[in-house]
């Protein structure tokens, strides 16, 4: 709330500083604004950046980061009384006095005594370091906006170039714009590598990687037999390259000759309609393919196997058949498959078109029919852009989460067959990441491992594909 | 200006017409005639290989060639010349029919080539483009090996299946286009890593390999090197004793230097033709006249 | 010289004569053909049946069933010292019984039997009523509110009188009295409003997608807010300014792999980043703005780069000429020329964002949010993480409910597809 005042009053100032500096500008030319260099707006908006962008950075660093720096003080200094306690409570103790502090609602931990006084002690703390970080903020702010105005106002002269200097501001900011782009790719590594290298303090890398078996439990107490959780994640692997193949056989060939279809036999305005359709499939979200995964095709198909295992002579087929769930690999394949192939339709659509006329032109001008020509000349030129739009499924088959999350399971069993159910690295990471758990216990953590592979594999996925593409467009360019 | 044959007009220009007796005789009917040129160029007599009546094309409303009448003879080089948009490359086109992979495009009139209409509906594109091959003004040699560039042809019309079969065609076809020399030892590598005049030169061998009765070449030198253009067109000398060659060239030189009957486009109608000696020396038309001169184009 | 020269080359055709070999070619080619057909109609079909399956099973909610009974405020069940503490749900079934001219018994379980079918909602209206204007203790109001879950799906036909009644929620006396009062007018079936009037809510009829469509909403404008300028400007910068180096290269490769990572991957980012350590409140509109901000970010730059490529050269040659500086060149010219197509990368990106739900539920918005998020700062939900919150959910009323809040969430995409659409076919240039 300050913040946002500070701002508004920052930035009237800043309004103020526009208007006298663009005062003084015309002022200095007698009136006469032809003879500035610039147009009179530049030197107005030289002085209110100088006035307004610094201070408001800071209000902003201060926005952000004053919590942290509140709860570093906070827990600096320790008395006797807390530091008997076990750190989680510690935990729940230090944000309890922040809660306080800050009129919010603090949790159901009822403190007596010697911890009373000391969390009265500390909030009060808190309360004094808040008051002065705020205090600080605003009047380094103040200070910040005044120098910043007082450094700019006298400048300003007929020959001070004062849009390029507000150019110059222009390309800062362009700068960081893209730098920020940058910065979520490290954003992504630092986090997950942070948080998995604290799982893989408690768990063995190689036991993760290729253990099979997948009970992430923890003792929720010290003094609990540790059966110590197994994190083998094998089987998630298994679920998810289980599911993403079946998606696979549904999407790569009904995408790939949809598109084929679509650019070498449509017409205009079959292309005009379809393309269009299809784009509707694509931007269906997701937890729509979930809920219909699971409330239409999981009983579907249930009910059909079903169906043939009670037509079928009985056995121990039949019996397996009738006894089929809801939460199959298969369901969940398909409705993944469904959903990838507007995406490969359109990337094999691009690909194809992005094959030269002259190649058709020298096969039709050879007497071959269309069939011929796509089948061994445009397909096979153009296959490794469809190796890499295939690739580029591939990726996005292994990082989807809510179909499978809402019509895969949540047994880690390591099988080939689609019948079972299996379930996939994203489910388990929702699944650890939703329930209520502390943040810390190996458990938790473990869900930043699955999320690093998964990164990685994606990552690497994306890599090659796009490699792949880059090198055939230039092929042809 | 339809095309008056005058067999004393060129050396170059004389022949007779010869029936081709098929091997196997039995479930086929031949009905087409070829001339066949005797030495180093001659006139031909009687039927021209490829007849043209009143063409036009439309794509959509716009009209692109206005009512064409044109006879070309077999074994022999005939190129059109004109400025550039005057229809020449598009009434090649309408030759082999690949006006029809162009949605838009509207042909009307007829070409004969041997005496049967090739834009009658029960014409099968498929086949006439096995018997009228094409050359393009930019290579285009599919990215395959050198060997199966060539093969393609014969593989898809069924001309040659087994792996003998198909060495000993491409290795002919190779051969007449000039190229085995330079490629025998890399049949297998990609017919992209050619330099521009041999893929052109692969280009051609693919062509032949169907054995086709007319080869037509639109702007076939246009993105070469003098050195690579003068091999072709040394090529193109040597062929026209066995093919109908229709070459589209904006270059004036290049038509005198190859081809023996010349025609002149302009504004999608086909001003003049005739001999080339005649048609560059004493035109009949101000038109060819003042292009010939380099007034416009 | 003949032609004949290779071995077994087959003798020439006349052009209109067919063989057998030429049949089989075009044979292959209709079936190819066939196939291309086949594979597009397939995908058509899928798209029908899962839109259609959608809309059949969601379309029942928005009609919804209305009780209307004058309630005695009886002063005897009504502590004017507690007014919250009343059992008005007690109040209520004894009016619906008084219309339905029913006794209760002695172990009550006849007003229990009633309160099966009408919403708690009665009570708190009753206890707002009482809250404005305690005079109206004894006196008789007439209340309109919706019925219970079970009650409405045994008009709309989810509950049979055919199934055994062991099997069914409502036993044959429930039914018998909903088909009384129904018959006696007391319940009129009309719009639901309600459904888009209210938030999340345990009880199914009274679940409404407002508190998620704000949420969206709310979340949707800091997205934009912060995707869109950030995006446009790196991508300006990154086309227009920057040097064409190894550094620029690595960037774009950069752009192109972040646009391509799973979504879960970001919601990670935002609950490690974010959450964690900025301390940003959990499940609030600020938070999973931040996240698809990032999320959207590198498609935005990608859609507005090749905007910007689509400009040609001349422009920016005139610009110059004129002796614009090269940033008055692209903001004055250059930019807004390529304005429509960034306008339409940005709707599609906004539109692809809307239908996100896992990096959401990393970062901790699969609770129960009973209204509509107070301020960004606040607890908030999404359309999508309610259709998933309310498809776990066991009532059968929940899944028409799921599937309506569906066809709103596809409403919405629908819309904005096509606002970019329209956008990129009215204003596009083709140079």
């Amino acid at each position: 709330m300050l913040t946002w005042l500070s701002l508004l009053v920052l930035a009237l100032f800043s309004g103020v500083a526009f208007a006298a500096g663009r005062r003084r500008a015309v002022a200095s030319a007698g009136g006469r604004s032809r003879v500035l260099h610039s147009l009179p707006n530049y030197y107005g908006t030289y002085a209110a950046l100088w006035a307004g962008v610094p201070a408001a950075l800071l209000l902003l660093l201060g926005a952000a980061f004053g919590g942290r720096i509140e709860d570093a003080v906070l827990q600096s200094s320790r008395p006797a009384a807390v530091q008997a306690l076990e750190p989680d409570r510690q935990a729940v103790f230090y944000s309890d006095a922040h809660a306080i502090a800050a009129k919010q609602p603090p949790s159901e931990v009822t403190y007596e005594g010697e911890l009373k006084a000391a969390l009265d002690a500390k909030v009060a703390e808190a309360k004094r370091i808040g008051t002065v970080l705020n205090v600080g903020m605003l009047a380094g702010a103040g200070v910040l906006a005044l120098a910043g105005f007082l450094l700019a106002f006298p400048r300003i002269s007929t020959e001070f170039r004062a849009r390029n200097r507000v150019e110059g501001w222009i390309g800062v900011l362009l700068i960081g714009c893209s730098v920020a782009a940058v910065l979520t790719t490290l954003g992504i590594v630092l986090s997950l590598v942070w948080e998995s290298w604290r799982f893989f303090q408690s768990v063995n890398p190689l036991s993760f990687l290729f253990g099979t078996e997948w009970s992430p439990q923890i003792a929720m107490r010290a003094d609990q037999v540790a059966s110590a959780g197994a994190f083998g994640a094998v089987p998630l692997f298994a679920g998810t390259f289980l599911i993403m193949l079946i998606a696979m056989l549904v999407a790569a060939p009904v995408g790939l000759y949809s598109a084929i279809y679509l650019s070498e036999y449509a017409n205009r305005t079959v292309r005009g309609v379809v393309k269009p359709l299809l784009e509707i499939l694509a931007g269906v979200p997701t937890v729509v393919y979930g809920f219909f995964a699971a409330l239409t095709v999981g009983p579907l198909f249930r009910a059909g196997f079903n169906a043939i295992g009670a037509a079928l002579p009985p056995g121990p087929i039949a019996q397996y058949l009738m006894e089929v769930q809801n939460q199959m690999a298969l369901v969940a394949g398909v409705v993944m498959g469904i959903m990838l192939i507007p995406f490969v339709s359109s990337l094999s659509d691009d690909i194809i078109n992005a094959v030269p006329q002259s190649l058709r032109d020298g096969s039709y001008a050879m007497g071959a029919t269309k069939s011929e020509t796509v089948k061994k000349v445009v397909l096979p030129a153009a296959l490794p852009g469809i190796m890499a739009a295939m690739l580029l499924a591939v990726s996005r088959a292994v990082g989807e989460t809510m179909i499978v999350t809402m019509a895969a399971g949540l047994q880690a069993k390591l099988t080939a067959n689609p019948l079972d159910t299996v379930t996939t690295v994203t489910v388990q990471i929702v699944t650890l990441l939703t329930g209520d758990q502390e943040f810390d216990s190996p458990k938790t953590l473990s869900a930043f491992g699955l999320g690093l592979t998964l990164f990685v594999v994606t990552l690497t996925l994306n890599i090659i594909a796009l490699r792949i593409v880059q090198k055939y467009r230039e092929q042809y360019d | 200006m339809t095309l008056i044959l005058n067999p004393n007009a060129s050396p170059l220009l004389r022949g007779h017409a010869m029936t081709v007796q098929s091997p196997d005789d039995t479930a086929h009917t031949p009905v087409i005639h070829t001339t066949v040129p005797q030495g180093h160029g001659s006139a031909p007599v009687g039927e021209a290989k490829i007849k043209a009546r009143g063409v036009k094309v439309f794509y959509g409303e716009k009209q692109a060639l206005f009512d064409v009448d044109l006879d070309i003879p077999g074994k022999s080089v005939t190129a059109f010349i004109g400025p550039s948009g005057c229809g020449k490359s598009t009434f090649l086109r309408c030759i082999n029919r690949m006006n029809d992979t162009i949605p838009s495009a509207r042909v009307e009139g007829s070409i004969e080539i041997d005496g049967a209409d090739v834009n009658l509906k029960s014409v099968d594109p498929v086949v006439l483009r096995s018997r009228v091959g094409m050359v393009f003004q930019k290579p285009n040699p599919f990215p395959k090996t050198i060997f199966e560039n060539v093969a393609y042809g014969p593989r898809i019309h069924g001309l040659a299946s087994r792996k003998d079969e198909l060495e000993a065609v491409v290795e002919s076809s190779l051969k007449k286009a000039g190229l085995w020399n330079e490629v025998a030892d890399r049949l297998h590598q990609p017919g992209t890593g050619l330099s521009g005049g041999q893929q052109q030169r692969l280009v051609i061998a693919r062509a032949i390999a169907v054995s086709p009765e007319v080869i037509l070449m639109d702007e076939p030198c246009s993105a070469l090197d003098p050195i690579a253009t003068a091999k072709i067109e040394e090529l193109i000398d040597e062929l026209r004793t066995q093919f109908c060659i229709v070459i589209v060239t904006h270059s004036m030189a290049q038509a005198a230097r190859v081809s023996q009957r010349t025609a002149f486009f302009h504004l999608g109608k086909l001003v003049e033709s005739g001999p080339t000696e005649e048609m560059f020396t004493n035109p009949r038309d101000s038109r060819t006249q003042d292009y010939i001169t380099g007034r416009f184009g | 010289m003949t032609d004949a020269t290779f071995g077994a080359a087959a003798p020439r055709q006349a052009l209109t004569a067919a063989d057998a070999r030429l049949k089989k070619r075009h044979a292959a080619e209709l079936r190819f053909k066939a196939q291309g057909i086949a594979a597009i109609v397939v995908a058509l079909i899928f798209l029908v049946v899962l839109v259609g399956r959608i809309v059949a099973q969601g379309y029942t909610t928005f009609e919804s069933h209305t009780l209307s009974v004058p309630v005695y405020l009886n002063p005897d069940r009504i502590d004017t010292s507690d007014l919250s503490g009343v059992n008005y749900d007690y109040i209520v079934a004894e009016a619906v019984m008084k219309k339905l001219g029913v006794q209760d018994d002695d172990l009550g379980t006849v007003s229990t039997k009633v309160q099966d079918l009408v919403s708690r909602d009665f009570g708190f209206q009753l206890l707002n009523k009482l809250k404005a204007d305690p005079k109206l203790i004894g006196q008789t109001v007439e209340v309109h509110g919706p019925l219970k879950a079970d009650a409405d799906l045994y008009f709309k036909g989810e509950i049979k009188r055919s199934t055994a009644e062991g099997d069914r929620k409502l036993d044959n006396q429930q039914l018998d009295w909903l088909d009384k009062l129904k018959k006696t007018g007391a319940i009129t079936s009309g719009f639901n409003f309600a459904f888009f009037t209210n938030s999340d809510s345990t009880e199914p009829e009274q679940a409404g997608v407002l508190g998620a469509v704000v949420g969206s909403a709310m979340m949707l404008i800091i997205t934009a807010l912060i995707a869109v300028p950030v995006g446009v400007l790196a991508a300006t910068y990154l086309e227009e300014f920057a040097p064409k180096n190894r550094w620029t290269d690595i960037i774009e490769v950069n752009i192109n792999n972040l646009a391509a990572v799973p979504s879960i991957v970001y919601g990670l980012l935002g609950l490690a980043l974010f959450i964690n350590w900025l301390n940003v409140p959990r499940s609030s509109p600020l938070v999973g703005g931040l996240v698809l901000a990032l999320m959207a970010l590198p498609t935005v730059i990608i859609a507005t780069r090749s905007a910007l490529k689509a400009v040609p050269p001349s422009i920016r040659e005139a610009a110059l000429g004129v002796g614009a500086s090269k940033t008055q060149t692209v903001f004055h010219h250059v930019l807004p020329l390529a304005m429509p197509g960034v306008m339409t990368g940005a709707i599609l990106s906004l539109a692809h964002a809307l239908g996100e739900t896992a990096p959401l539920l990393m970062i901790g918005m699969v609770s129960f949010v009973p209204g509509v998020p107070e301020g960004f700062t606040g607890a908030a939900t999404v359309l999508p993480v309610q259709v998933f919150i309310w498809e776990n959910a066991s009532e059968r009323a929940f899944h028409e409910r799921t599937a309506a809040a569906i066809i709103v969430l596809l409403v919405f995409m629908i819309v904005m597809n096509a606002a970019a659409v329209i956008l990129r076919r009215r204003f596009e240039r083709r140079w």
